[in-house]
């Protein structure tokens, strides 16, 4: 019962803090492309215009809401469904924190500790392009069927390069639990350091997986109208714009906690601080690293331009799958001499 | 045949290793936008700041009284015909006994409206002025949600009797007399 009732609690923590942190993305988002711009950006509602996301809120709930009448109504409204519960799931299995010893008990800052947590989390977002297909296929409209095909096969192409620089993390921890990944990159030892390659390769597929610039065809305005959301108004726009930066807020915390320690940072045992103090420094430090990536999204989408559909293809299947591959390659090599079972 | 010395030859050489990854570049285009994070902004917060305007600037139009207080305007039509966009109408009237303490002479416009979305701004209207009635000003039109509202009567455009409210109109006569 009281497990239950923690999980709960976590549940909804998690919950609301994506919803929040996702908001304020969409106000990060426009504040930071008007400061890289030489602009100010919105300041109007509230100081600073801290307000805004409300006030978007407000505006997208009160429009009208329009369904194409040729459309498939249930499709068309499952879509922005799925992209939305997808991208509110794969937040479950990351590591938010080491956990709080209260009353002797210890209870860790995370929902749930499935031992495939990295498995997991790829077949949930593979689930999300569904979202995307559905949602492109039943408005039946040109522009959004194209931005729903590109998207799909965007994202296939390149979560196989995504699954592969991350099976060569897998080699070099062991694991494929998001909660010991975290454990084993105690102090300093990040990953990072030793799989560089990787956490490159990671990083730009993320990029591919979140459709966010430099690979955001799927809505690619100049060729696509608004591609795959074309045709959606009001809250359901709303849905796959927040579904987009709930994704990024995720992907963001996967890639600290895969390749940048999580909850650790160097210095961690000579503070001095009593394990629960540690726990919650982690927990804010891990959140730190969470916001620097997703400003690392807005800062690349507001430097690199869109590529080209047939360069987007060229890049995922001729060279990061290869790259991919020879990493995979590098590591297992460098697994089995670290072990002492390669003899030359 | 060289134009200007701003040409470039194209080459279209072999990328090295360094330009195919791409990384090095996106690295310095980077580092440029992340300059301009901390740059000065060019953005007028206009409502609150204004735009510093140079003195010949021509904007909304005033009717001027003379120094007893009484309207310039005798309804001539003179600037609506010097008008190029044809903004400005106007009816006259003739001026009752008893009003002789509001319009200067026998005739004045009972209506004089000027459609600001039409008007260029040109200033024709103040040079064909014979009573020096039309000047336009350093004043902005502010913005509206009606396209009505656009058309200014005497009530937008007439200035005030009391001092306080004369419009100085010194400023753009002068420096034009200074070039």
């Amino acid at each position: 019962m009281e497990f239950l009732l923690i999980k709960f609690v976590l549940v909804v923590i998690v919950f609301a803090v994506s919803l929040g942190i996702a908001a304020y993305s969409t106000y990060a988002e426009r504040k930071i492309a008007a400061f890289l711009q030489d602009r100010v950006g919105p300041d109007r509602a509230g100081p600073f215009g801290i307000l805004q996301p409300m006030a978007d809120g407000v505006k997208m709930f009160m429009k009208e809401e329009i369904i194409p009448s040729n459309a498939d109504r249930l499709l068309f409204i499952l879509g922005p469904c799925i992209m939305m519960m997808t991208a509110c799931m794969t937040g479950v299995v990351i590591p938010w924190g080491h956990g709080l010893e209260i009353n002797g008990t210890f209870y860790p800052v995370q929902i749930t500790d499935i031992n495939i947590g990295i498995l997991y989390v790829f077949g949930v977002v593979s689930i999300g392009v569904y979202g995307i297909m559905i949602g492109g296929w039943a408005s039946n409209n040109k522009y959004s069927l194209m931005g729903a095909i590109r998207a799909s096969s965007q994202m296939i192409s390149y979560e196989l390069a995504m699954g592969m620089a991350v099976i060569a993390l897998i080699m070099t921890t062991g694991t494929l639990s998001l909660r010991e990944m975290v454990e084993q990159q105690q102090g300093f030892h990040w990953n990072v350091f030793t799989q560089p390659l990787g956490f490159i390769l990671f990083i730009i597929c993320a990029f591919a997986e979140c459709n966010r610039t430099p690979f955001d065809l799927p809505e690619c305005e100049t060729e696509l109208v608004g591609g795959y959301h074309t045709e959606y108004s009001s809250m359901k726009l709303g849905f796959y714009l927040f579904a987009e930066y709930i994704n990024m807020f995720i992907s963001s915390a996967i890639i600290a906690s895969l390749y940048f320690g999580g909850y650790n940072f160097p210095f961690i045992d000579q503070l001095g601080l009593s394990p629960n103090m540690l726990s919650i420094v982690g927990t804010l430090i891990f959140f730190g690293k969470i916001f620097f990536f997703i400003f690392f999204f807005m800062w690349i989408r507001w430097t690199i331009p869109r590529f080209r559909y047939d360069q987007l293809m060229h890049l995922g299947w001729r060279t990061m799958i290869p790259l991919a591959i020879i990493n995979i390659l590098g590591t297992g090599v460098y697994v089995l001499y670290k072990n002492g079972q390669l003899h030359f | 045949m060289q134009l200007t010395n701003r040409s470039k030859i194209v080459v279209n050489k072999e990328m090295t290793f360094a330009e195919k990854i791409y990384l090095p570049a996106i690295l310095s285009g980077l580092l440029i936008t992340i300059k301009h994070l901390f740059r000065k902004k060019a953005t007028v917060k206009y409502p609150e700041q204004t735009r510093p305007i140079a003195p010949v600037y021509r904007g909304w139009h005033v009717l001027k009284r003379d120094e007893q207080g009484r309207e310039n305007c005798t309804a001539c039509g003179l600037c609506a015909v010097a008008c190029p966009a044809e903004a400005i109408t106007m009816t006259a009237a003739e001026r009752k006994k008893g009003e002789e303490h509001l319009y200067r002479e026998e005739k004045y416009a009972a209506v004089y409206e000027i459609n600001m979305l039409r008007c260029i701004y040109c200033g024709l209207c103040e040079e064909a002025c014979p009573k020096e009635a039309i000047f336009l000003t350093d004043r902005m039109v502010p913005s509206d949600m009606v396209r009505t509202n656009f058309i200014f009567g005497k009530d937008k455009l007439v200035e005030g009797k009391e001092a306080d409210k004369r419009i100085d109109v010194s400023k753009r006569q002068n420096a034009h007399r200074h070039q």
